[in-house]
C-alpha cells in the first residue's frame, strides 16, 4: 500500500485501529467511528472519497485546501475533509441529515453547512467564495455532470473536481458502463478528466473521476 | 476582482452576505458605512441572498471593513452558516409529519362535511328554488349518494344559491348554508394543497413515488411517518382495509389485496388479475420510500425507476395496462 501513500494528503495518514489498518484524519469523532489518540478512522465503506484515496486514485487534495464540498449529507465524509482541509462548504439540500451534519460543524471552526441545492448554485454563490481548490461532488441525484458543470465557477484554473458517480442515480435500469460513459462526455464539454477508478469493493455501481477545467 | 462593474455573469461586492442592506445602490465600498447587519440579518442573507457568480469573498469582506482578516471573517461565517442551517432545519421539521397527518384529516373532515350539507342545501334549495345548478329534480332530492361527480355537483349548486340574494328568512337560512358549504369546500381546497406543498418536504420519496395525498394518508393510518417505516410492507399494502383484514382474520372472508394504495395509479389501472401483484409490488417500494425518508431524508429517484420497471412487467403479464 505504500504505493498509495504519495497521494495522501497532508493531514490524512494509514494508522492502525484495533489491529486494522485504516484511513485517518485527525478532529473530534462524530459517528462511533474507532480511534486513536486525535486520530479517527475514515471508512471507506462508508465514505466515497475515502474508496476513491483507497484506490489509489490521486485525488490532488492538500492540506489547507479549499474546498466546495457538494452532497455532503450527514457529513460523514465532509468531517474527514474539514479535518485536513482549509475552508470548506458543505452543501447539502436535504434537512434530516443536516442535523448530523451540525453536529460535525460544531466542533471544526472552518466548516460551513449550507443547506441548498446543488444544482442552483446562484444561491450559494453569494457565500462560497470563488477559486476554490477542489470541489468533491457526491450527490444522488440525476444529471450529476449538469451539477458538476454548474459548479465548475466555484473552481481555481488549476483546481480539482473530484466526482463519484452513482450509476443508478443516472438510470437504474441501465448498465453503469453505458451510464458512465454518458456522464463522462457530459464532464468533457466543462472538464479534462485525468483520472478514473471504479470503487468496487467499497461501494457498486460507482465510479470515481478526478477532472480539471478546461 | 472586486470591481463593481455590473455584469450579469460576475459578482459585486454588494452580492455578497455581508453585505450591507442598499449598499448595491450607494456607490460605495465602504460596506461598514450602510447598516449594520446583525446575526439574524445576516443569517437570513445566507439563506435567502443569491449572486450571480461567486467572488473572493474574504478579501472582499476584509477591504470593505467587515472583518479584521480572514480568521476574523471565518468565525463570522461560520456563525452565520451555522444559523442559518439551524434556523432551516428548524423551519422544515415544523412541517413535520404530524402537522402533514392534521391537514389530511382536516381535508377530509371538511370535504366530507362540505358534501354532506351540500345534500341538504340541495334537497331545500330545491323545495324553494329553480334547479339552476343541478340536473332536473323537483322538491324531492335523490339519496345521498358519495360519488364524487354527485358531491362536486352538491358543491358547485350551493356555490350558485351562496349568491343569490335571499327574500325572506326562510331562504336566508338556505343562502347562509350555502356559504357555508362555498366557504368549507374551499378550504378543504386549501387544506389539500398544503397536503400537496408538504407531503414532499415530510416524505419526500413516499411523496414522489405515492403522490402527496396517498402519502399523508399512509402517514395518517400508520399514525406517523416513523409508524410507517417500521411496519412490514405487507402491513402498509392493507392500510385502510382493516376491516376485511379482520374479517379475513376471524376466517370468514379471503384476505384483502390492497388498503388505500388502491387509489394509486398502479394498483386502480392494472388488470384485477395482477391487482394483488402490483398491490403488493407498490407496497414493498413505498415501504423502502418511508424508511428513507425517515431514517436517511435524502431522495433516490432510483426507487420510483424500481417501481416503474417492476409494474412494467406485471403488467406486461396481460398484454398493456388493462382495465
Amino acid at each position: 500500500m505504500s504505493d498509495a501513500d504519495a497521494t495522501l494528503p497532508d493531514g490524512v495518514q494509514r494508522r492502525t485501529f484495533d489491529g486494522k489498518e485504516s484511513l485517518a484524519t485527525r478532529g473530534e469523532p462524530v459517528y462511533g467511528e474507532p480511534t486513536d489518540g486525535s486520530w479517527r478512522a475514515w471508512d471507506p465503506h462508508r465514505s466515497k472519497l475515502a474508496a476513491t484515496i483507497e484506490s489509489g486514485l490521486d485525488t490532488e487534495l492538500a492540506a489547507d485546501d479549499t474546498v466546495l464540498y457538494l452532497g455532503a449529507a450527514n457529513g460523514t465524509t465532509v468531517g474527514h475533509v474539514a479535518d485536513f482541509a482549509g475552508r470548506t462548504y458543505a452543501v447539502e439540500f436535504a434537512p434530516r441529515p443536516v442535523r448530523d451534519l451540525l453536529d460535525v460543524c460544531e466542533t471544526r471552526p472552518r466548516l460551513f453547512p449550507l443547506l441548498k441545492d446543488a444544482r442552483e448554485p446562484a444561491t450559494y454563490a453569494h457565500v462560497v467564495e470563488s477559486n476554490v481548490d477542489a470541489v468533491v461532488q457526491d450527490v444522488a441525484t440525476r444529471g450529476q455532470a449538469a451539477v458538476a458543470a454548474r459548479n465548475a465557477q466555484f473552481l481555481a484554473d488549476d483546481g480539482r473536481l473530484v466526482l463519484a458517480i452513482k450509476a443508478r442515480s443516472e438510470d437504474v435500469a441501465r448498465e453503469p458502463q453505458a451510464v458512465f460513459e454518458d456522464v463522462r462526455a457530459e464532464l468533457r464539454e466543462t472538464f479534462e478528466i485525468l483520472a478514473e477508478t471504479r470503487l468496487e469493493p467499497f461501494h457498486d455501481d460507482h465510479l470515481a473521476v478526478v477532472a480539471r477545467p478546461r | 476582482m472586486t470591481d463593481d462593474t455590473a455584469d450579469d455573469d460576475t459578482a459585486t461586492a454588494s452580492d455578497a452576505w455581508f453585505a450591507a442592506e442598499g449598499a448595491a445602490s450607494a456607490e460605495t465600498e465602504d460596506l461598514a458605512e450602510g447598516a449594520a447587519l446583525g446575526a439574524d440579518d445576516l443569517a437570513r442573507r445566507v439563506r435567502e441572498g443569491s449572486a450571480p457568480a461567486p467572488d473572493d469573498w474574504p478579501t472582499v469582506a476584509v477591504e470593505t471593513g467587515f472583518a479584521d482578516d480572514e480568521t476574523d471573517y471565518e468565525s463570522a461565517l461560520r456563525e452565520a452558516t451555522l444559523a442559518a442551517a439551524r434556523a432551516t432545519v428548524r423551519e422544515r421539521e415544523r412541517a413535520d409529519d404530524q402537522q402533514l397527518i392534521h391537514a389530511i384529516r382536516a381535508a377530509d373532515d371538511a370535504r366530507r362535511t362540505a358534501n354532506e350539507l351540500a345534500e341538504r342545501v340541495a334537497e331545500w334549495g330545491g323545495s324553494l328554488f329553480e334547479l339552476d345548478g343541478r340536473p332536473d329534480h323537483t322538491g324531492d332530492e335523490p339519496e345521498a349518494t358519495t360519488a364524487p361527480d354527485t358531491a362536486d355537483a352538491g358543491v358547485a349548486y350551493a356555490r350558485s344559491l351562496a349568491d343569490r340574494d335571499p327574500d325572506g328568512p326562510t331562504e336566508a337560512h338556505v343562502v347562509s348554508l350555502a356559504k357555508r358549504v362555498a366557504t368549507l369546500a374551499d378550504e378543504a381546497d386549501r387544506l389539500e394543497a398544503y397536503v400537496e406543498d408538504h407531503a414532499p418536504v415530510v416524505a419526500p420519496n413516499l411523496a414522489a413515488m405515492a403522490g402527496a395525498t396517498l402519502a399523508a394518508r399512509l402517514c395518517s393510518l400508520a399514525g406517523g411517518l416513523e409508524e410507517l417505516a417500521k411496519q412490514p410492507s405487507g402491513t402498509l399494502q392493507v392500510l385502510g382495509a382493516e376491516d376485511a383484514l379482520f374479517a379475513h382474520l376471524r376466517g370468514d372472508a379471503p384476505s384483502p389485496k390492497h388498503g388505500v394504495i388502491y387509489t394509486h395509479d398502479y394498483v386502480r389501472n392494472t388488470h384485477p388479475a395482477e391487482r394483488g401483484s402490483a398491490a403488493r409490488a407498490l407496497a414493498g417500494k413505498l415501504t423502502i420510500a418511508a424508511r428513507v425518508d425517515h431514517y436517511s431524508g435524502d431522495r433516490r429517484p432510483e426507487l420510483a425507476e424500481e417501481l416503474d420497471d417492476r409494474m412494467a412487467t406485471i403488467r406486461a403479464r396481460r398484454g398493456g395496462d388493462g382495465e
